[in-house]
């Protein structure tokens, strides 16, 4: 493979598009509500038209508005239809001559869209993620040919510490300085991680990326490997996600077809071998040194860090592990330059994020908007507020791991500061909003319900502390603990805090803690009086 | 356990009890030591192969798991452990339909207790349990990344969206042709 045949594969890709191409999402979301039958039955009506050297039904990614699908897209006309049935499908080919669909009609210009900058979500939506000619006639692979060819490993990664890219799995370190850590270490053996085990509960952005746009992950990984001297990767990815790993699997039997993986890639003497390796449902595998322990066939357990996986990883090698997000931004550095994405974003978090946008909200979907963007903005003009004239109570980020905004502090942005100041974590990118029908109190019991299921049990405060949290969050909800039992609940949320071995751990306490920072007045209206209290209190404490 | 005792109905769509099951546990041993020796036998696959394992016969049985030990060379209490790690892992049978219902935050916010009550009052078994018929197993996922469709639950790997415990009993009693 070599530049002129990629630009061959590209012309004779985009030759072979006809004037008119529906566009119908395949992803997960829209299957499940019985796209796959609408596409047929488009296919169909084209046939059953006569219109076949005009119209073309293809295959697409996510196109984010995933609350109304199945969505189908015509151009060039950007008509969008959502909630289309298999019955829609004829209407649909008459409205190409000025007919009148059956399908309900999205509109395009709606904030949800217009205010969105799609970087990693470029392709999603717009490309068939089972064929990598599409993915090269959107340019891909030029990125990977640009920095095999044009620019030495150091060069690359220096695009890349200029970006100012920061991790999306959650912790938001800078991306440049984690590669530059492994491409520190001596030559030898190194490998490449790609984190795709997404187990924040109510967050799709990975799955999504995995989805619509594989190549664009192994592009990325294969980057990364030459930045850092690495020639082999691994995807982790949850088994919960049949479809991105199928798809995965077919983008990467294309990529080694095309030689754009393999050995002297683009003829560069550069090797790179992507394998896929599927968790077993474990969210704590989701943390980097419990993801390297499942690689390796072992229990999901993490271990105490340092020495990080950048020093020691997989099998003892120097290891570089990013989320799918942070990877998939990667292709576009090297397209457009590091200085390019600095310019997007605020001074401390550049370039964009992708949200999970969920919960009581009239629009959930996928949004990508550059870092800095006021959560008003989102949740209100892009997400349509609360359905039915409901409103807004609060904005959870971060997962288990993260806590809940009040609606008095929407006009945050986002940024990995700002919201850690609000005591949240920007997290991998769910957002879910709550209604002022929702009692904060439960949400809290909920996630700590979560950190309790998903402890790996190796340390003491984290499996011992979670399950005591729990006790005292249900005492309360029944209208049983006292006010001594609150302050029990803050001391002990602080301890877990402090003295687990992982992240799960340390953050386990976040749901607890901010909403007691916001909404301490319903957990004061659920104690007993004191002197209600019979007995001994009944929560031990740690020893 | 011999072979020959290991229940037959392991998954939906599997054959009645029969001389057929005993050439399927056969076949389904022959489908692991595929997977082991494509692994070269390395210690390493131990999840890879449980998967497989887990997909031939429904569920992992003490006896694949010591099979599996034997052919990774692995202490049989390492497999177990592995085994019993991750929750995806059974060691007991699933009913014929499995019905998953999410309970991750965003089908949660959404109403997905509602969902579970009503399924456990229908077919009288809690989460985590099997009718006694052997028909239908219902458990919970904590999130299935369809979060967009909230709440969602899975019946027999179809995923449905938007569910109301209304058409949640009626996709159950569509199983059972009741
Ligand atoms: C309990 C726990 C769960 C995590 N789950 C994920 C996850 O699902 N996906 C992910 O990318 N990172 C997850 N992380 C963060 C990873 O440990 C790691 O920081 C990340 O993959 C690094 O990639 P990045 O620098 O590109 O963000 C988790 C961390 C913890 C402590
Ligand atoms: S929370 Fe239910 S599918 Fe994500």
């Amino acid at each position: 493979m070599d530049i002129a045949e990629l630009h061959e594969i590209a012309q004779q890709a985009r030759d072979r598009r006809k004037p008119t191409r529906i566009r119908c999402c395949t992803a997960a979301g829209c299957l499940s509500s019985g796209a796959a039958a609408v596409k047929t039955e488009l296919a169909q009506a084209v046939k059953t038209a006569g219109l076949e050297d005009q119209v073309e039904v293809c295959s697409v990614g996510c196109m984010r508005f995933c609350g109304h699908g199945p969505l189908v897209a015509v151009d060039p006309s950007d008509t969008l239809y959502a909630a289309v049935t298999p019955t829609d499908a004829p209407s649909i080919l008459t409205a190409l001559n000025g007919g009148k669909a059956t399908a309900a009609q999205a509109d395009p210009n709606h904030p949800f869209f217009a205010q969105q900058q799609p970087i990693v979500l470029e392709n999603s939506g717009l490309i068939n993620p089972e064929s990598i000619d599409d993915y090269i006639a959107a340019g891909g692979y030029e990125p990977l040919h640009h920095a095999l060819t044009e620019l030495t490993p150091e060069e690359t990664l220096d695009e890349v510490t200029r970006s100012g890219l920061r991790g999306r799995g959650g912790g938001g370190y800078p991306t440049g300085l984690k590669w530059a850590t492994v491409a520190k270490m001596p030559a030898g053996q190194k490998y490449v991680i790609c984190n795709a085990d997404e187990g924040d509960p109510g967050a799709f952005m990975d799955r999504s990326v995995l989805e619509s746009d594989p190549h664009r992950i192994l592009e990325g990984m294969a980057i990364a490997g030459y930045a850092i001297g690495a020639n082999h990767g691994f995807i982790y990815v949850r088994a919960e996600y049949p479809l991105a790993i199928q798809r995965l699997k077919k983008a990467i039997q294309q990529a080694k077809r095309y030689a754009l993986l393999g050995s002297q890639i683009f003829d560069a003497a550069f090797d790179f071998k992507i394998d896929i390796r599927i968790g077993a449902g474990a969210f704590v595998c989701g943390e980097e040194t419990a993801l390297m322990h499942s690689i390796q066939g072992q229990r999901g357990t993490p271990r105490p860090r340092p020495p990080y996986p950048a020093e020691s990883g997989l099998w003892g090698c120097p290891t570089l592990i990013n989320n799918v997000e942070t990877l998939a931004n990667i292709p576009a550095i090297l397209r457009h330059g590091g200085d390019w994405y600095a310019g997007i974003g605020t001074e401390t978090s550049k370039g964009t994020k992708v949200f999970a946008l969920t919960g009581n909200i009239t629009h959930t979907g996928l949004i990508e908007v550059p870092m800095g963007t006021p959560l008003r903005q989102i949740v209100a003009d892009m997400g349509g507020g609360v359905p039915d004239g409901g409103r807004v109570k609060a904005v959870q980020t971060g997962g288990p791991s993260g806590g809940c905004i009040p609606a008095h502090l929407l006009d945050t942005p986002v940024e990995y500061e700002s919201l850690q100041a609000l005591g949240t974590i920007m997290g991998s990118g769910g957002m879910i909003v709550m209604d002022d029908h929702t009692s904060m109190v439960e949400i809290a019991r909920f996630y700590m319900d979560f950190c309790k299921g998903e402890s790996c049990g190796k340390c003491v405060p984290c499996r011992a502390g979670t399950v005591q949290l729990y006790d005292l969050l249900t005492q309360i909800m029944a209208g049983e603990a006292t006010r001594e039992d609150l302050d029990q609940l803050e001391a002990l949320s602080a301890m877990v805090k402090d003295m687990s071995l992982c992240g799960l751990g340390q953050t386990a306490p976040n749901p607890v803690v901010s909403t007691l920072k916001y909404f301490k007045q319903e957990y004061l209206d659920l104690l007993l009086p004191a002197s209600n209290r019979s007995g001994a209190p009944t929560v031990a404490t740690l020893s | 356990m011999p072979i020959s005792s290991l229940p037959s109905q392991l998954k939906s769509g599997s054959p009645p009890a029969g001389d057929s099951t005993v050439q399927d546990e056969h076949r389904h041993f022959k489908v692991l030591d595929v997977t082991m020796k494509r692994h070269r036998h390395q210690p390493d696959a131990l999840i890879e192969v449980l998967h497989q394992a887990q997909a031939a016969f429904g569920y992992l049985e003490l006896e694949v798991l010591a099979y599996v030990a034997k052919g990774l060379k692995l202490p049989l209490s390492k497999v177990y452990g592995v085994a019993t790690f991750y929750h995806l892992f059974s060691l007991k049978p699933s009913g014929a339909h499995t019905c998953v219902v999410c309970l991750g935050t965003a089908c949660h916010v959404k109403g997905a207790s509602a969902l579970i009550t009503a399924l456990e009052n229908e077919l009288g078994i809690k989460v985590g349990e099997t009718t006694a018929d052997n028909q239908v197993s219902l458990m919970t996922a904590r999130c299935l990344g369809a979060c967009g469709l909230a709440p969602a639950m899975v019946i027999d790997e179809v995923v449905s969206g938007k569910q109301c415990p209304d058409t949640a009993l009626e996709q159950i009693r569509a199983l059972s042709g009741k």
